[in-house]
């Protein structure tokens, strides 16, 4: 590495490579040939950026020029004018929206500017495919000094320290799940990595296998060397192919490095990782249900007591932690379990990860210390509300959380407040809503989604999410009356008590935290047979303007269901009833006169 | 197993070496499944019996862990299968329209296949390409920031493409119904 003066890094991601980033990469590395370059100049595939709004991404260091919205036929301008005679390609800067001015290096954005990267720390930075340049940039050294300079208890103390709570949903604190697993005596013992993130909306945790497969590596390891574990077990989704592809030459550059296997660094330790595919099942974020997986069953919860901690993996204890908890593991050692709990409120340590989707105009993967407020991360970061239209909501924690109001905008993040606010962390989606969701319908979507994933396992959640499901339907099609909401909320109640894991225990969050937020929305589906957002296609209604209306008979040519009438050159009329709402006249139309009611 | 042409047999051989080769026969149940999905493009019901005979399991064992998890499918893919994300970012701009849009043009419901075994439509969670959203991949192509009106054309560009390859997918057809 020692005569490359360059690195052009260009974003692997999965948002990027949509985008066909790969060619650029191609395009580059043909360009950098052709001029001679290929010894100085190294073309890098790095992890996720998370500007994915801006992407394809490419930057170039050391200069850190941070080029957005590349294409491949850019790469010769790069290389001519960047490369070979060190002036920046101005027109693929990023320019800020407000001040129209480009902006260079990413820690001037705004989208960058209050984000602090933890777990994101190397995603990239680096080349997640040479352990090397994990190595250089201090990778492994935490393994080293847990092994060499603590003992196993010290690396539980260390990590209860941090005060590091599980980022995959429920927040439970880290190091006591540790303690608990390394109390246990047991000949044989599992580390766990649920990287089966099955999240709609959710893509941090692909980012950080896909872009730092070395962290999670000596994460593992070192959750092994605290409990007592020489194996790991990475559960990995079959959907993701290059999180697997990648995170399986980590592990076999480990090996050959003798990071892992026998006596990892000539100490008495050994640990190796083994990867299982998962196939497409949500209900699998649930730690019994993932080691039943494992074990290539049914991916069906099992009741706890016993917990995984006791008998889990083939009946052994075995600690299951995700991907974004392990990310966090190597940085506490390295720069202390006083420095991470600096970070962040009272009982939320460190940062979160959230992948910042929806009506917002910055779409990407974000990472900010706990105690951010929702305004911090919609405005500020997220740069407010695409097209100008208003904020209505942001929803977290996916299927098992809720809707974040106006009135929660300035509550600081964390997992506690999430939880009063009706909503929950879970592993970090956050999708904002604008005036034009109607928020009946991201109930029934959510749902369904539960309803579709739950295991069937238990009668509440099998049955009781399908009625539930049933009566959103009813409601949305204008069905419904004012007692089917009590109906739903009490449904969603007995659910939430009854219902074995996890997914059963928090499906009716969504229904529940509409209800509690936007009943007004509610009644205006039930009482007025009305959907405000016009979401909702049974209950919307196209109109027309008299007061616009030409009376030129477009509109009544095109209707197939013969619903419009009037005479020409005089408004017209919509038959509601006979109406279809196929929206072929709002189509028509040229002068705006039909509107959606 | 239906042994209609070459192509069968020398499938299964390539099963029964990926399980022979296997350490133990222990929970491998699924690691075995998706082998074979890779291999044969999909799971019906002769490939889960000589699973299940293979491995030491009863067909019902197989078949269960088969229904249970949706990467799995007893259904063969259409030569471009489509798939529509259905993550939130995408529902929430749009993407159910891009759904009925491609079932409109194509004439099946979710979860089909056309009669001509071009095109079979699924849904799926969150590609991870939220920027791009509403999301829909053609035969591994992702086509980002879809409008209704734009399912149409591509659609068009992969007939296009099948009109090479008329006799290939002749035979797949037999084999994958035999």
């Amino acid at each position: 590495m020692a005569n490359v003066r360059m690195h052009v890094l260009v974003c692997g991601g999965t948002g990027c490579t949509s985008s066909r980033s790969l060619e650029i990469v191609d395009a580059l590395r043909a360009e950098i040939k052709a001029q001679g370059l290929a010894e100085e100049v190294k073309v890098v595939i790095a992890g996720c950026f998370g500007f994915c709004e801006k992407g394809p991404i490419v930057k170039i260091s050391p200069d850190n020029t941070f080029y957005v919205q590349v294409t491949p036929e850019d790469a010769k301008e790069i290389v001519a004018e960047h490369i070979v005679k060190g002036r920046k390609v101005s027109r693929l800067l990023y320019v800020d929206p407000k001040t129209t001015e480009h902006i260079s290096d990413s820690k001037h954005m705004d989208f960058y500017k209050k984000q602090l990267r933890i777990a994101l720390r190397n995603c990239g930075f680096l080349d997640p495919e040479n352990i090397g340049e994990y190595i250089a940039r201090d990778g492994y050294m935490a393994l080293g000094k847990a092994l060499f300079e603590m003992t196993p208890k010290e690396v539980v103390d260390e990590v209860k320290k941090s005060g590091l709570r599980g980022r995959g949903g429920g927040g439970f604190p880290t190091g006591l799940k540790w303690e608990i697993a390394a109390s246990y005596k047991a000949d044989q013992k599992y580390v766990i990595c649920n990287a089966d993130e099955g999240d709609p909306g959710a893509f941090m945790d692909r980012s950080v296998l896909e872009g730092d497969p070395h962290s999670i590596i000596e994460a593992m390891a070192i959750c092994g060397y605290a409990i007592g574990a020489s194996k790991g077990v990475v559960y990995i989704r079959a959907e993701y192919p290059l999180a697997v592809e990648r995170l399986q030459k980590a592990i076999v550059a480990a090996r050959e490095t003798g990071l892992l296997g026998n006596n990892i660094l000539g100490s008495d330790f050994s640990f190796d990782i083994d990867m299982y595919y998962g196939a497409g099942a949500f209900v699998c974020g649930e730690e019994t249900a993932l080691i039943r997986s494992l074990q290539s069953e049914r991916g069906e919860p099992t009741s706890k007591p016993p917990f995984p901690a006791e008998s889990g993996f083939w009946g052994k204890p075995s600690n299951v932690n995700n991907v974004e908890t392990f990310a966090n593991i190597p940085v506490i050692f390295l720069k202390g379990a006083e420095w991470f709990a600096s970070i962040g409120t009272a009982k939320s340590k460190g940062t979160k990860v959230f992948a910042l989707a929806g009506k917002v105009n910055n779409v990407g993967l974000v990472e900010v210390p706990m105690g951010t407020t929702l305004r911090e991360v919609i405005f500020d970061i997220g740069g407010g509300i695409r097209n100008g239209k208003k904020f209505k909501a942001a929803q977290t924690g996916g299927p098992s959380g809720g809707c974040l109001t106006e009135k929660f905008l300035d509550t600081p993040i964390d997992y506690d407040n999430l939880i009063a606010a009706g909503s929950m962390m879970g592993s970090g989606g956050m999708i904002v809503l604008d005036e034009d969701d109607c928020m009946v319908n991201v109930a029934k979507f959510y749902l369904g989604f539960t309803v579709e994933e739950s295991c069937g396992k238990c009668t509440p959640c099998r049955v009781g999410n399908k009625r539930m499901l049933e009566m959103l339907e009813k409601i949305s099609e204008g069905k419904a009356t004012e007692k089917d909401l009590g109906r739903l909320r009490e449904l969603a109640g007995i659910i939430k008590d009854t219902s074995l894991c996890g997914l059963g225990q928090t499906a009716p969050n969504p229904v529940l935290s509409t209800l509690d937020n936007f009943y007004d929305e509610y009644l205006a589906h039930v009482r007025d047979k009305r959907c405000p957002a016009g979401k909702c296609k049974s209950l919307m209604q196209y109109v027309i303007d008299p007061a616009k209306c030409k009376g030129c008979t477009m509109c009544a040519k095109v209707c197939p269901a013969g619903a419009i009438s009037g005479k020409v050159k005089e408004p017209h009329v919509i038959n509601q009833d006979k109406c279809v709402k196929c929206g072929a006249c709002f189509a028509t139309c040229k002068f705006g006169a039909i509107s959606k009611r | 197993m239906s042994g209609c042409c070459d192509g069968n047999v020398e499938r299964y051989k390539e099963l029964q070496a990926y399980i022979d080769g296997l350490p133990d026969k222990k929970g491998r149940l699924i690691g075995v499944l998706h082998k074979a999905q890779g291999i044969f493009g999909y799971l019906p019901r002769e490939v889960q019996e000589f699973i299940a005979g293979a491995l030491g399991l009863s067909v019902a064992k197989v078949y269960g862990v088969v229904k249970f998890y949706s990467f799995f499918t007893m259904v063969p893919k259409g030569k471009f299968p489509i798939s529509v994300c259905l993550g939130t970012a995408c529902y929430v701009r749009g993407a159910d329209d891009i759904v009925s849009e491609v079932e409109k043009i194509l004439g099946i419901t979710v979860g089909q296949v056309t009669p001509d075994g071009l095109f079979s439509l699924d849904t799926l969670r969150c590609v991870g390409a939220c920027g791009l959203a509403p999301v829909m991949i053609v035969a591994g192509r992702v086509f980002g920031r879809m409008k209704p009106s734009d399912v149409e054309g591509i659609i068009a560009e992969y007939r296009a493409k099948a009109g090479d390859s008329e006799k290939d997918k002749a035979c797949e057809g037999v084999c994958c119904h035999g």
